[in-house]
């Protein structure tokens, strides 16, 4: 697994002052595959993201990107958020950042922004290719919509969706860049567990087209149904890596939820 | 609707402003004759007045929390009066010929002196709506937009002295000047947030102003610089009503051509980042965008239209000096921007004409006009925060088909 993997992670360390919030962190995606990070809160996962998008600048460590159609590796160190996601990486957020003065539909548009590439002049003098260009982006922003089954919404401002139609249009938004790695950061939080049950659904459906997916997840169920492999992470260090059925059975992890809520946080 | 409790803080409020008022309406002290005359009557309409205005205010509100109470059951947004009537397309081109004709015929139905006055607020509104891609669509608050302006200004008065140059040469190069400072100022200064990119620009406004006072062999200093030309017409020969009515037309021009430019920049990928930009900047590079490029050309595109104006302005005044270019301009059109509604050209139409025409024809008023033109800004910002003209959002229309689609991916 580890030659062809599209995401190396090796020796990531984020210091934030005193606090080392990942601590020499190693992973590794495969393409098509599904992998859930977990750990306990305030482990770093949402650090992790962070640095992985170019958010934070990692105080050490290297993370390297091979795209699965060129074969093509680059080092995504330093890296721009923007120039991160137009290699083919995309991600939400935990802390639902929509545009929300925006409507549903121009917020997927929004991500097609990376895709696309008309300027000032393209836009005044409105140029055959620019309404070419225009008219593609609706249209694939709808059939994003449609996947996640937010059509009927495609005209409202984002921010009159209910949170869990939230968490779908951000993922929508994320797939309109074209990335083949989705980074997911807690999809299911404040979903319903009918919300849930579509969400697994849409997240399978998503990786049969071909995306890799990275996921941060509370919810225990979703992650042992959904996942190909776990990486358990505590105060910034990786504690265990597996399959569901071995992370389940796994001391380190055990010990490092005791006392905690291991079930679903749904609240 | 209206509770004894509303009514007992009502009467308070009257009272506060009886004793706040009380020296100024009441005690009027002759100094001449040394008696003090007490005009209780004030008192009274002072207390009444107050009164009335605050259990007004309250029903207002109480009206306005019951209607957004409604709308949050009706999930579509209530689209106001001005909207409306401007989207159906019945009213639409009516409304826009007879304002066509209104326009093309007022320097000719009243005076030249009112005509001057219409150029200044047209100049307004074409400054209003280049600090509209700034503020009002970007989202970055830029207090320095007048230093631009002063550069499209500077650049005819001294290119005009040095080299001759006729306004119309210079009217693209004022403006491209304007953009060239704004990238230059704004490539530093752009990676700065909200409170502290305004006051860097404000700094930078007072910068230019400061050099243009003080750097007399290149600028002349606070004298200025006078007998610039006005904008010729094909060598034609011209008194100074015509002059000031070709001036109008051409401000007409110019206003049309800045409203097809910015509806259309609006109306595409590039406006559809930079308001996603206004709204969330790591959800924005997350996606894909540069945000310091995006921010740069919205920055340098404002300070495109404030050259432009700049220009315009010498021509008009055919004199330039730096006191011209106070902070003061800088909040007036930045004021028409949130009054107008940020990011709406319509609004900021309204609030160009409200702001200057206002204080224009409340010179009746004389010494209270800045105080009507501050009570009406207050007010504003309390009953309609959002602007006159609110956010209304295109609706876009799917084209393909699914099986379509498919097809032209596979091309
Ligand atoms: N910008 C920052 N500055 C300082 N400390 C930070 C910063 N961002 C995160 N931290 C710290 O890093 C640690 C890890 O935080 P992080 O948000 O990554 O946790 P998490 O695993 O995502 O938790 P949760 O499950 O609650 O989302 C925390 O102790 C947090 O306080
Ligand atoms: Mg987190």
């Amino acid at each position: 697994m580890m030659n062809k993997s599209i995401l190396v992670v090796s020796g990531l360390t984020m210091d934030f002052g005193g606090i080392r919030a990942l601590d020499r962190l190693d992973l590794d995606v495969g393409p098509k595959e599904i992998v859930a990070l977990i750990g306990p809160n305030g482990a770093g996962k949402t650090t992790f993201f962070n640095c992985l998008t170019g958010i934070y600048l990692p105080s050490d460590g290297d993370i390297r990107l091979v795209s699965p159609q060129t074969g093509r590796g680059s080092r995504l160190n330093g890296l721009k958020p923007n120039k991160i996601t137009k290699k083919g990486v995309a991600r939400t957020f935990q802390n639902i950042r929509l545009f929300s003065q925006m409507t549903v539909l121009e917020n997927v548009m929004i991500g097609r922004h990376c895709r696309t590439s008309s300027l000032i002049m393209g836009a005044i003098l409105r140029t055959r290719k620019t309404r070419k260009e225009e008219q593609e982006t609706i249209d694939k922003s709808y059939d994003i919509l449609e996947k996640v089954g937010l059509s009927e919404q495609a005209n409202e401002f984002a921010s009159s969706l209910s949170y869990g139609a939230q968490r779908r249009l951000e993922i929508g938004r994320a797939l309109a860049t074209e990335p083949f790695l989705l980074l997911l950061d807690e999809p299911a939080a404040g979903m319903n567990p009918q919300e849930t049950a579509d969400l697994v659904t849409l997240i399978l459906q998503i990786r049969d087209e071909g995306h890799a997916i990275l996921l941060i997840e509370h919810d225990m169920k979703l992650v042992m149904t959904l996942s190909d492999r776990i990486f358990v992470m505590d105060y910034g260090k990786k504690i265990a890596q597996g399959t569901p059925a071995e992370i389940r059975v796994n001391r380190a992890v055990i010990k490092a939820y005791l006392g905690e809520d291991v079930g679903p946080d749904n609240a | 609707m209206i509770t004894v409790k509303e009514v007992k803080r009502s009467l308070l409020v009257s009272l506060w402003f009886v004793f706040l008022t009380f020296p100024l309406m009441v005690i009027k002290v002759n100094p001449y004759e040394r008696t003090v005359s007490w005009r209780w009557s004030n008192m009274v309409y002072v207390a009444i007045g107050t009164f009335v205005i605050s259990l007004l205010a309250k029903a207002w509100f109480v009206r306005k929390e019951r209607r957004m109470a409604r709308q949050q059951d009706s999930c579509h947004a209530r689209i106001p009066i001005i909207q409306r009537i401007l989207q159906r397309p019945g009213y639409r081109y009516p409304l826009a010929a007879f304002l066509l004709g209104a326009v093309l015929a007022f320097p000719h139905l009243f005076s030249t002196y009112q005509a001057n006055i219409m150029t200044t607020a047209l100049m307004y509104i074409v400054l209003g709506l280049g600090l509209n891609i700034v503020v009002g669509v970007a989202g970055l608050l830029d207090l320095g937009y007048v230093a631009f302006y002063a550069v499209g200004a500077y650049s005819y008065a001294l290119l005009n002295l040095h080299f001759g140059l006729g306004f119309w040469t210079v009217l693209p190069v004022g403006g491209l000047l304007a953009a060239l400072f704004g990238v230059l100022l704004g490539f530093p200064v752009l990676r700065l947030r909200g409170d502290y990119l305004a006051i860097v620009t404000l700094g930078f406004g007072e910068i230019i102003r400061l050099i243009l006072e003080n750097w007399n062999a290149f600028s002349k200093g606070p004298s200025g610089i006078s007998n610039i030309p006005r904008p010729g017409f094909f060598g034609l020969e011209m008194s100074l009503d015509q002059a000031m009515i070709y001036m109008y037309y051409l401000m007409i021009g110019l206003l049309l051509v800045t409203i097809f430019v910015v509806n259309r920049l609006q109306d595409s990928r590039l406006g559809r980042a930079w308001l996603a930009l206004r709204e969330d900047e790591i959800a924005c590079q997350a996606m894909g965008i540069d945000k310091t490029r995006t921010k740069l050309i919205a920055f340098s595109l404002g300070a495109f239209w404030a050259g432009l104006i700049g220009v315009i302005f010498a021509a008009k005044t055919t004199f330039v000096n730096p006191a011209s270019f106070t902070f003061m301009e800088s909040a007036i059109i930045l004021s028409i921007v949130v009054l107008g509604g940020m990011g709406s050209i319509v609004g900021v139409i309204l609030g160009a004409l409200i702001l200057v025409l206002l204080p224009e024809y409340l010179r009746a008023l004389s010494e209270y006009r800045m105080l009507a033109f501050g009570a009406i800004l207050v007010a504003m910002m309390i009953f309609k925060p959002e602007g006159l003209i609110a956010n209304v959002r295109r609706i876009y229309c799917y084209q393909g088909r699914k099986s379509n689609t498919a097809l032209k991916n596979d091309e």
